[in-house]
């Protein structure tokens, strides 16, 4: 080996500690990078295989009943390639060993055509054979949650009637990637899932023998979807159809894709930001430690060692730092990149799951750092070499030191000597202390980054559980139904409070914007469900006009005033206008609403419910649920403290992995950071902090000269890197404004007490180390040699 | 005592001199300070001799010694060494003449602490033409015992006898020497003086020596009194002394 290869790793040997400290740096940002894109490009490969391979429809529709002669007029549409017709139905389960309602989803599957489109992926058993009523394949997660197998046997009210079925075989499906139930915005896949039964016995079970209620499209290479649905429309709607929509709008891909999107967004987002931060500070330290060496670097330039030559030598020690953070983190990325992706093979029912990581990920992360520590290399050492030997050789010329701010405001003669020496050395290198202070902020920056989520989840909770929807169960009708069976619910075991809601389809149009969604129907003065103006203050509900979530208004490009187009979908599907009355603050979902009777009359009916909110009596729960069973009309049960629950679960699988990753990310930088500034700061005074004790000073006393610098800059940060942090949270919640969820910006107290603890227990433990080396100081060795 | 006016340089009986300065001039500015270091010195040097630069400390002795090696520039004059002009500001030209032609001591040792002797001497070697071997050179000035030691792991003097080493083993033509005693005692000073007139005599290699000391001038073949940025003037010694019969 060379001799300066072998300097090269004795170098690196020795200063082993801040080498470390700089790899896990760029370690963590790599680390980042990596196991976001990797996540996102696996969980995107994955989708669109499986929707590849499983024959995922692209255009979809549900309509009251068409005969099934309709069919060849749907597949000789210009643009369809297969036009598909089914039998869907929402129907009430029984499972045994389970005292609440369960809702399924009942698709029906083509008796003759195995291969047809939203093929299933079974997991276990086999498909119904046709024609058996009582056979059923059912959707693996529910099948989990309810521990069924083949041979499992419940019962399920198909059509009023109760019937026993079997679990033939468990199966996942492209068209339900996300198992929700409508209007619920977490999964519950104990009260809520999907099967499949042959199309004549389903068929038969709701008198739609030869006749359809769903159909599902897959398109020609090149067909214009939009001109499809136009056309399925006109076909259709005499037979009660509810509009046609395209792959986007289909509920499972829809929050899949938005799910993704937004994971997409955090994947450019964090990593670009801990990358950010871990090249400035890979820039700035190495910078510092190739400066330090500035006399070694003039020695072997006076021994003949060209610029290149030594260039190349101090990049190389940069590249084995850097090298060492980039293959750390790419591993670290691709273990944290594959459990995050288990994650969330958790929640979206993917078959398998693609692991695929693009070689451009660990080039891009790779060129960054690299790039970064190279800059800050070639920088410093082309200081360093630039210099005639002779002068770099010689000590620097003493420092232009001048009286700081502070002491020419005449507070001098309260500062000791070694305080004004903090302050003038601070003061000396304005733009070096800042720059030790930015990269101290950023990191106690990226620290709220991480928790803000938490916080801010637990807000938006808060708001939406315990401000606006503060009913304890909701019930929802098979159809709408007259006002009056609010009555008979009152009457139910439990019920202490009931408020009633009108729920109606439709597609809200202004403009060439236009979004689907549901118009509620709410009791004016209700107490279980309130809307919340952007100050969270109870919205009065107007007598007239339609209330809208306030990111639907901003998605339609409405204000309060504008007229709207009411598309309604259900019955003769009127289209109607109605005047936007005002927008109200919700951060979950969007929606529309207006007042009950107003909307019964819109829609031109008689009082109208389509479901209510109970207020119970948790004591007897189960006696109401005993008679809930018994109603038909009641299709589905929704309880609001299962909702919290079904959304923490969410949350601890989901956000809190993330977030604990990202937060001993940025624990490991900020302590990078101080640790590194703590030891430069030693290695460039360490001569003169001798000589200070040769000149009788104590330990204690020089290393408060150093230690106090540390703790000035360090202090400083602080409030930077809490605003810095502040800033970069609202950015990333201003980038995650999705139909889904709006994430305000909450910060809790313990979050910025736990950023500015990481930081200064980084600077405490760095400040142990840097001292436990004062102590060391060679007192004989600087008299000795000059600097 | 010194004379004003520096008289002109030897060079009578002696060959084509190696390095040939004249008019040399060199200003710095130190921090906020103009520090005027040489001041018009003319100066040349023979091949294979030993002279020695004498001069209070801020005479300017350094300034010169780093410009014949191509450390740093002159302000003006011109200085030639050979066929190489040392005046011309050129890096890549400039290491390249290093490299080639000189050897450096200098008063701090200057080694890279983190490389043993014999890698510290190696790292010189592997950049030469004709190089001795590491060992050689080590052996040359008495350290083949301690060649697998660190800088940190030698004396002041073994230290200096390393970059001595490392200096010499490329055989340069020219060996230059900033106060090479300077950190030493008197008789760590002895035995490095001792290598240096040893390598100066075995080698041929023309050999320039800066002390304050004006003891080490008997060893020198020529003595050149440095004051104030001039040349005060030159002696020469009838006969070199010995380095072992030097004391101070």
């Amino acid at each position: 080996m060379r001799a300066l290869d072998r300097k090269l790793w004795r170098d690196l040997w020795h200063m082993r500690g801040q080498a470390i400290a700089i790899a896990l740096v760029v370690m963590c940002g790599v680390g980042t990078y990596v196991m976001f894109l990797s996540t996102l490009g696996a969980l995107r490969v994955t989708q669109d295989a499986y929707y590849r391979e499983y024959r995922f429809a692209e255009v979809f529709a549900t309509l009251k009943r068409a005969p099934e002669s309709l069919r060849a007029r749907l597949a000789a549409l210009p643009g369809v390639e297969r036009a598909e017709t089914r039998v869907v139905e929402q129907v009430r389960l029984d499972m045994p060993d389970f005292v609440e309602p369960v809702t399924a989803l009942m698709v029906s599957l083509a008796d003759d055509a195995p291969h047809g489109l939203n093929g299933l992926h079974l997991r276990e058993g086999r498909l119904p054979l046709p024609g058996r009523p009582d056979e059923v394949v059912v959707s693996t997660p529910f099948a989990k949650a309810h521990t069924l197998h083949p041979g499992s046997r419940f019962h399920a009210i198909l059509n009023g009637r109760r019937q026993a079925l079997t679990v033939v075989g468990t199966a996942l499906s492209p068209e339900f990637v996300q198992q929700l139930r409508p209007g619920s915005a977490f999964p519950d896949t104990k009260r809520y899932g999907v099967m499949w039964m042959g199309r004549k016995a389903l068929g038969q079970a709701y008198d739609l023998d030869g006749a359809f209620n769903d159909l599902a499209l897959s398109l020609r290479p090149g067909a214009d979807a939009q001109d499809v649905i136009d056309r399925v429309d006109e076909l259709i709607t005499p037979f009660g159809g509810l509009g046609a929509y395209a792959r986007k709008d289909q509920r499972s891909h829809r929050f899949l894709d938005q799910e993704l999107d937004q994971l997409g967004t955090l994947a450019s987002l964090f990593p670009t930001m801990f990358m950010g931060v871990a090249a400035f500070l890979l820039n700035v330290v190495i910078g510092r430690l190739v400066t330090m060496q500035r006399e070694q670097i003039a020695t072997l330039k006076a021994f003949g060692y060209g610029n290149a030559a030594v260039m190349l030598h101090y990049l190389k020690l940069v590249a084995v730092i850097t090298g060492a953070g980039v293959l750390g983190g790419t591993v670290l990325g691709v273990w944290l990149g594959a459990a995050l992706s288990r994650i969330y093979m958790e929640f979206y029912y993917f078959p398998w799951l693609k692991f695929s990581l693009e070689p451009m990920t660990i080039v891009e992360a790779a060129g960054a750092s690299l790039i970064a520590a190279g800059a800050g290399t070639v920088v410093a050492v082309w200081r360093a070499a630039s210099l005639k030997p002779a002068q770099a050789m010689r000590p620097e010329p003493p420092a232009r030191y001048r009286e700081t701010a502070i002491e020419k405001l005449g507070l001098k003669r309260w500062l000791s000597q070694p305080t004004r020496m903090i302050l003038r050395h601070i003061w000396r290198r304005p733009l070096k202390s800042a720059l030790t202070v930015v990269g101290i902020a950023l990191a106690c920056g990226i620290i709220l980054t991480g928790l803000f989520q938490r916080d801010t989840v637990g807000y938006m909770m808060n708001v939406h559980y315990g401000m606006a929807q503060r009913e304890d169960l909701s019930v929802a009708f098979t159809d709408p139904t007259a006002y009056r069976a609010r009555f008979d619910l009152m009457g139910l075991p439990a019920v202490e409070h009931v408020e009633v809601f009108r729920s109606v389809p439709v597609r809200l149009r202004h403009g060439h914007l236009e979004h689907r969604t549901a118009i509620r129907g709410i009791e004016a003065g209700g107490e279980l469900q309130r809307l919340l103006d952007a100050d969270l203050r109870q919205v009065a509900l107007p007598a007239d006009g339609i209330l809208l979530t306030d990111h639907l208004g901003k998605m339609l490009g409405v204000r309060a005033g504008d007229r709207i187009v009411v598309e309604v979908m259900e019955g003769n599907r009127p289209l109607r206008e109605a005047t936007v009355a005002g927008l109200v603050k919700e951060y979950l979902g969007v929606s529309a609403y207006m007042e009950l009777t107003a909307l019964n009359h819109f829609m031109h009916e008689g009082p109208t419910i389509s479901g209510a909110w109970l207020a119970v009596d948790a004591a007897q729960l189960h006696a109401l649920y005993g008679e809930l069973k018994g109603i038909p009309r009641v299709a589905g049960v929704a309880e609001r403290v299962q909702e919290i629950r079904n959304f923490n679960r969410l949350m601890d699988e989901t956000m809190l992995f993330f977030t604990y990753v990202s937060t001993v990310f940025a624990v490991i930088i900020a302590f990078g950071v101080v640790y590194n500034s703590a030891r430069i700061a030693l290695t460039e005074r360490g001569r003169e902090l001798a000589s200070l004790r040769v000149l009788g000073f104590t330990r204690g006393e020089i290393g408060y000269i150093l230690l106090g610098e540390l703790g000035i800059l360090t202090l400083a940060a602080i409030p930077v890197g809490l605003w810095l942090g502040e800033g970069m949270c609202y950015y990333i919640a201003h980038t995650m404004q999705t139909e889904l969820f709006r994430v305000p910006v909450v910060l809790v107290p313990q979050t910025y007490a736990f950023a500015v603890a990481v930081v200064l227990v980084s600077a405490a433990l760095s400040g142990l180390v840097v001292r436990r080396r004062l102590d060391h100081l060679d007192l004989v060795a600087v008299l000795k040699t000059p600097e | 005592m010194p004379e004003q006016s520096a008289p002109p340089p030897l060079v009578a009986s002696s060959p084509r001199p190696i390095f040939e300065a004249r008019g040399l001039t060199k200003i710095y500015q130190m921090g906020e300070v103009r520090v005027e270091a040489l001041r018009g010195v003319d100066l040349d040097l023979v091949a294979g001799e030993l002279v020695v630069l004498l001069g209070p400390s801020g005479s300017g002795k350094s300034t010169l010694l780093n410009i014949l090696g191509g450390l740093d520039t002159p302000t003006s004059g011109t200085v030639r060494y050979a066929d190489h002009d040392l005046t011309v500001d050129d890096d890549a030209a400039m290491t390249q003449y290093r490299r080639e032609h000189v050897g450096f001591v200098f008063q701090f040792y200057n080694l890279i602490p983190s490389l043993t002797a014999r890698e510290n001497v190696a790292l010189v070697t592997e950049i030469s033409q004709h190089p001795m071997t590491p060992e050689e050179a080590l052996a040359l000035v008495g350290l083949a015992q301690r060649m697998d030691h660190f800088p940190s792991q030698m004396s002041g003097g073994e230290q200096q006898r390393v970059a001595i080493a490392r200096a010499v083993a490329k055989r340069p033509q020219v060996l230059l020497c900033d106060e090479p005693t300077g950190a030493l005692d008197a008789q760590t000073g002895v035995m490095v003086l001792e290598v240096i007139a040893r390598v100066n005599r075995e080698l041929g290699t023309t050999t320039v020596v800066i002390t304050h000391n004006a003891v080490i001038a008997a060893m020198a073949d020529r003595v050149v009194h440095f004051g104030d940025g001039h040349v005060v003037r030159i002696e020469r010694n009838a006969s070199r002394k010995a380095a072992s019969e030097l004391s101070w």
